[in-house]
């Protein structure tokens, strides 16, 4: 392939790559949390998890993830980060919060790593 | 004629909508940022144009992954406000000018640029944060009409960075070829440094971003040539919607006049702003 963009003999530390193999493997995942955006849906998911989550066929290792809140591993099973934000929204975790977990500590000791922490 | 008279490079962190929501302005945490954009309203202001070209991405409000354009332009007198899952914020439709979009639209696909069209959109924080900073709205309307043009910057392949400065180019000869007197200002929007995934959620590199800015200015072609990999190496995976700032900058005139420049990182993305004119 000419003028390739992403050099996968390169991995990037720490980080996932949403491409298109992931965004399939993830499509499910994707598809519940873009529905969070009416309220309806919101309160549908906040009512029955598990029901919601039947709605869009989720794998039981995808559920799993969701239940645990697990961010770093929804990541790597294909949620784009941006529709987990959706889901942080609706289950109470700002992008901040999701950030101290993937990065393995509490949201106190992130805050304490930032310049200005009250531009919350 | 058309006429771009101003160009602006800026970023649309989601936490300034929530702080102008507020009214957090005069916050000591906010205040540098928004001061940052009181003389660049002014000067929008001196330059009364008639349409802004919004080049933004959007994340997951209104495009999701069962079709996904790497380009599409809005088409519409009106764009809706979308719910990205916070509930729906204050703010009055944003107004279109359809024929000028379907102008564009006609010149950049007879231009070889092959575009997804859009003649309903809902528009979210990547577009309404810059809308925010630097335009006025009333209850019912804002002081400028739109055209947004969204770029896909989340599921690779992504357009290259070389791709997004030519479609600059072509839009700025679409501009041109406008048979209407309209004065036109085009916005890039996204970044700077930023990761927000992973154990390296909070990457920021200033140094990275200075450079950036001082290239954007000076060496836009350099800048274009740098990979997806280079971009989200240095400056995070987010980083890689920096790409956005090419378009703007190649709708301008090759040497360009630099008006403001700012930059600001408190949390966890580096928010530039820099302001041009032709040179």
């Amino acid at each position: 392939m000419t003028n390739k963009q992403i050099d996968p003999s390169r991995p990037i530390p720490d980080t996932t790559v949403f491409d298109g193999r992931l965004s399939q493997r993830g499509y499910r995942l994707n598809k519940l949390c873009a529905s969070l955006t009416t309220p309806q849906n919101r309160a549908a998911f906040k009512a029955h998890e598990d029901a919601y989550m039947m709605r869009f066929a989720l794998l039981e290792e995808e559920k799993e993830l969701v239940r645990r809140r697990d961010f770093a591993g929804l990541i790597k099973a294909g949620l784009n980060i941006y529709l987990m934000i959706k889901l942080g929204a609706c289950t109470g975790h700002s992008l901040y919060r999701m950030g101290a977990q993937m990065r393995g500590e509490s949201y106190e000791a992130f805050l304490a790593t930032r310049k200005i922490k009250d531009a919350v | 004629m058309g006429r771009i008279v101003g160009g602006i490079g800026l970023s649309h962190v989601p936490s300034v909508g929530v702080a102008y929501d507020r009214g957090k302005q005069q916050d000591p945490a906010w205040k540098p940022l928004f001061d940052a954009y009181v003389p660049v309203r002014e000067w929008l202001a001196r330059l009364a144009p008639d349409v802004a070209i919004v080049v933004y991405n959007d994340h997951g409000a209104d495009f999701t992954f069962d079709k996904y354009p790497t380009f599409a332009v809005g088409a519409a007198e009106r764009y809706g406000i979308a719910d990205e899952g916070f509930g729906t914020r204050a703010l009055p439709e944003v107004r279109g000018d359809a024929e000028f979009s379907w102008h564009l639209c006609e010149s950049l696909v007879y231009d070889g640029f092959d575009l997804t069209i859009c003649q309903e959109l809902n528009v979210e924080h990547g577009f309404l944060v810059p809308m925010n900073l630097c335009f006025d709205h009333s209850p019912r309307d804002w002081a400028v009409a739109t055209v947004p043009l969204e770029v896909n910057v989340l599921q690779h392949p992504l357009p290259t960075a070389s791709r997004c400065y030519q479609l600059g180019r072509a839009i700025r000869r679409a501009v041109v070829a406008c048979e209407r007197d309209l004065k036109v200002v085009i916005m890039g929007t996204g970044g700077m440094s930023h990761q927000l995934q992973g154990k390296r959620f909070g990457h920021i590199d200033e140094a990275f971003d200075q450079e950036f800015l001082d290239r954007i200015e000076r060496d836009p072609a350099g800048l274009a040539a740098m990979t997806h990999q280079e971009l989200m190496e240095r400056a995070g995976a987010e980083a890689v919607e920096l790409i956005m700032w090419l378009v703007m900058r190649g709708a301008m005139s090759d040497t360009v006049r630099r008006v403001h420049r700012h930059y600001y990182a408190p949390m966890a993305t580096g928010m530039g702003l820099v302001t041009f004119e032709d040179a």
